[in-house]
């Protein structure tokens, strides 16, 4: 194991994070920290990017309290925070606003971007098409499979979608690639990276655009129940709206952080993207942090029903805030997080991402723990519609040809029951 | 022992280095050690042993095929080890190209032992920049093994004065922004880089991606200290129908390159 107390704190959290990308990168990564620092005192670009948050993403967005899911999480309070309800489905317009501005104050026209449920490719397409910029998407060919629908969504926006056929097919195959492409264009293109990861300057840049949701809600929740909630939950692949949310309640020593990882079929299975449980420090994407990597370094492939947690690596902050105490991490399997999925569905008239029914399922289980004077902040970070095909297959609504499967059909599963 | 002296010996020659690039453990970890002999017997100056990696960001197709089939193949972080004892036990410089967790992995001061003890000259490092190694540097300093850094087209003049005052071996310089692989023009980009490099430092400049013939490295060998070949290299193993037939197409392309720095200053 490595020791950090010998690298410099530039660009680090505690010991995690730094730059560990070819020379051919720095330059575009200094030049991005030099314009992103600029921009966020100029009022010109805050109030830009403000008025998109306004009058396009559909901020501030609301928080609802969902008594009939909470009587599955012990009695307590629960309240989400409803980043579903942004413009283009989940948390990532938010920081794709703010770096598709940065793109154009770079004076760049071309944006790049990996996804892996398809949600950052979405919102990066949109921003792209706002703002007239050229866009590639790279996305594992495995995720354009179960996320068919957003692959469609992205071209319709005119993005080009390149369906990358290396290693496990999934996300971190397609950050690998959009690395490649942004090394070989790096003079007239901009990696919008879509997470709290990568190296320096994008770790901190990324979770400061996301910082709104923390603000919010913190506000929106002091408003409703008069006090601080007892616990903040949130789903962590690579772990922007975990950060998002965290962030403006570090200082709140009350408030517990409480991050789900994907548990993928359970993480003594091995089929998971369970980081905090299963990996160890080390590098991947640019930054040091927890990776699930073998005893030669080599990363494992991670599993999960979710293609947004389906990550072998997550952002260097929460590595920080596992190691310092500040923030705990839960590994949540595929059944649990169906299971809350569909609870929410039926209890709430609300589909959630299945990601962010990660973060649901831990509410489940924090409010059981805690009982009912306890008040949970949840962040649905997304909401499910593209989650539908892979639903409707896991619960047996639809058979292998894609035909809809009733109740008294042969081999049909109720709903709220876990395969 | 470091590549500082092969290098010499072909700056006294009056001509550039050759280094060919190969990973180990394709395609089996004796089949690239054979590779890596052909390589020698063929005229390479200094070999660099890649080390197979799951997520090469900096590799084109044909590095990242190879990596894939060796990893499949079972080759392990410890066979370079045997590798470089094996090139440097044939006389030339056995430097190991490798993405940085592996090495962290493994333990930085521990993999610099015994990279000493197998006999290696030093690591070349292309996703760790000299900010981030602290640790490798003084691993490195204490066992008297080379750091070779890299400089890009898009490097400032403080960058390169950054990047070269902690290299030692030599300057590897990526002649276009871009992921490795075989060109057709390797062009005056290269040139303007070893001229702004060989500001900041006296130590070689060897210049690699994208050469695979023997006139393109006569023309980058009119101007750089070294020219690193791989991706051309590699080809030749990952096309070939039988190993046989590789080893061939090997040695025949490795004396091509060999002549090729040869005649570059005649």
């Amino acid at each position: 194991m490595t020791t950090t107390s010998n690298v410099p704190a530039y660009g680090r959290f505690g010991g995690f994070g730094g730059r560990y990308v070819p020379e051919a990168l720095i330059p575009a990564l200094e030049q991005l920290e030099e314009v992103w620092r600029k921009a966020v005192v100029d009022p010109e670009f805050v109030g830009e990017l403000e008025r998109l948050q306004r009058t396009y993403t559909g901020r501030p967005s609301i928080i609802t309290e969902v008594p009939r899911f909470a009587e599955h999480c012990g009695g307590a309070r629960v309240i989400l925070k409803r980043e579903d309800l942004n413009h283009t489905g989940s948390h990532k317009i938010n920081n794709v606003l703010g770096q598709a501005l940065l793109t154009r104050r770079m004076g760049k026209t071309r944006v790049i971007a990996e996804t892996g449920a398809g949600q950052h490719g979405v919102a990066t397409a949109t921003a792209a098409a706002l703002l007239g910029l050229e866009c590639v998407i790279y996305m594992g060919r495995k995720d354009t499979e179960r996320q068919a629908l957003n692959v469609a969504r992205m071209r319709l926006l005119g993005a080009e979608v390149v369906a990358v056929d290396h290693g496990s097919k999934t996300l971190k195959d397609a950050v690998n690639e959009a690395f490649r492409d942004w090394v070989a264009n790096v003079g007239t293109t901009h990696y919008v990276l879509g997470t709290v990861t990568g190296p320096h300057p994008f770790p901190e840049m990324v979770r400061d655009f996301h910082r709104v949701i923390g603000v919010e809600a913190r506000q929106q929740v002091l408003d409703l129940v008069g006090r601080l909630p007892d616990a903040v939950l949130a789903c962590v692949g690579g772990g922007s709206n975990a950060m998002g949310i965290f962030h403006r309640f570090i200082d709140d020593g009350s408030v517990r952080l409480i991050g789900l990882e994907a548990g993928g079929e359970g993480v003594e299975s091995g089929k998971h993207a369970a980081r905090f449980s299963a990996g160890i420090p080390g590098v991947l994407h640019g930054a040091f942090t927890y990776v699930m990597q073998d005893e030669d370094g080599q990363t494992v492939e991670s599993h999960s029903v979710s293609a947004g947690l389906d990550y072998p690596s997550v952002g260097p902050e929460h590595a920080h805030l596992l190691e310092s105490g500040r923030a705990e991490y839960r590994a949540v399997t595929d059944v649990e997080a169906m299971e809350a999925f569909s609870l929410l569905s039926r209890t709430e008239g609300i589909l959630p991402a299945i990601e962010s029914a990660h973060a649901l399922a831990g509410a489940m289980q924090v409010g059981r723990e805690l009982g009912r004077d306890a008040v949970l902040l949840v962040n649905l970070s997304g909401r499910g519609d593209k989650d539908v095909h892979t639903a409707a297959e896991w619960f047996g609504l639809i058979g292998g040809d894609g035909s809809a499967r009733l109740p008294d059909d042969d081999g049909a599963k109720g709903l709220g029951v876990q395969q | 022992m470091s590549v500082g002296p092969v290098l010499e010996k072909c700056r006294a020659e009056n001509r550039a280095a050759l280094i060919g690039y190969l990973p180990v453990g394709f395609p089996s970890v004796e089949g690239s050690i054979a590779a890596m002999a052909v390589l020698v017997e063929s005229g390479v100056d200094v070999v660099e042993i890649g080390v197979p990696y799951s997520d090469p960001v900096m590799d084109g197709p044909v590095i990242q095929d190879a990596a894939v089939r060796a990893l499949a193949g079972g080759v392990r972080l410890k066979d370079i080890f045997t590798a470089a004892r094996e090139v440097s036990g044939a006389g030339a410089g056995a430097l190991v190209m490798t993405y940085w967790n592996p090495v962290l992995r493994y333990g930085v001061e521990r993999f610099a032992a015994d990279l000493v003890a197998a006999g290696g000259a030093g690591l070349i490092t292309p996703d760790l920049i000299p900010d981030e190694a602290g640790e490798w540097i003084s691993a490195a300093d204490a066992h008297d093994l080379d750091k070779v850094f890299l400089v890009a087209p898009s490097s400032t003049p403080e960058r390169l004065e950054a990047v070269t005052s902690q290299c030692r071996g030599f300057v590897y310089a990526t002649a276009v922004m871009g992921v490795t692989g075989a060109r057709a023009s390797v062009g005056e980009a290269a040139d303007a880089l070893v001229s702004r490099t060989r500001e900041h430092t006296d130590l070689p400049v060897c210049v690699g991606i994208g050469v695979s013939t023997g006139d393109q490295a006569a023309e980058v060998g009119r101007f750089a200290d070294g020219v690193i070949v791989g991706s051309a290299l590699v080809r030749c193993l990952t096309e070939a129908d039988s190993e046989e037939q590789g080893l061939k197409a090997l040695g025949a392309l490795a004396r091509e390159l060999a002549d090729g720095v040869r005649r570059s200053r005649s």
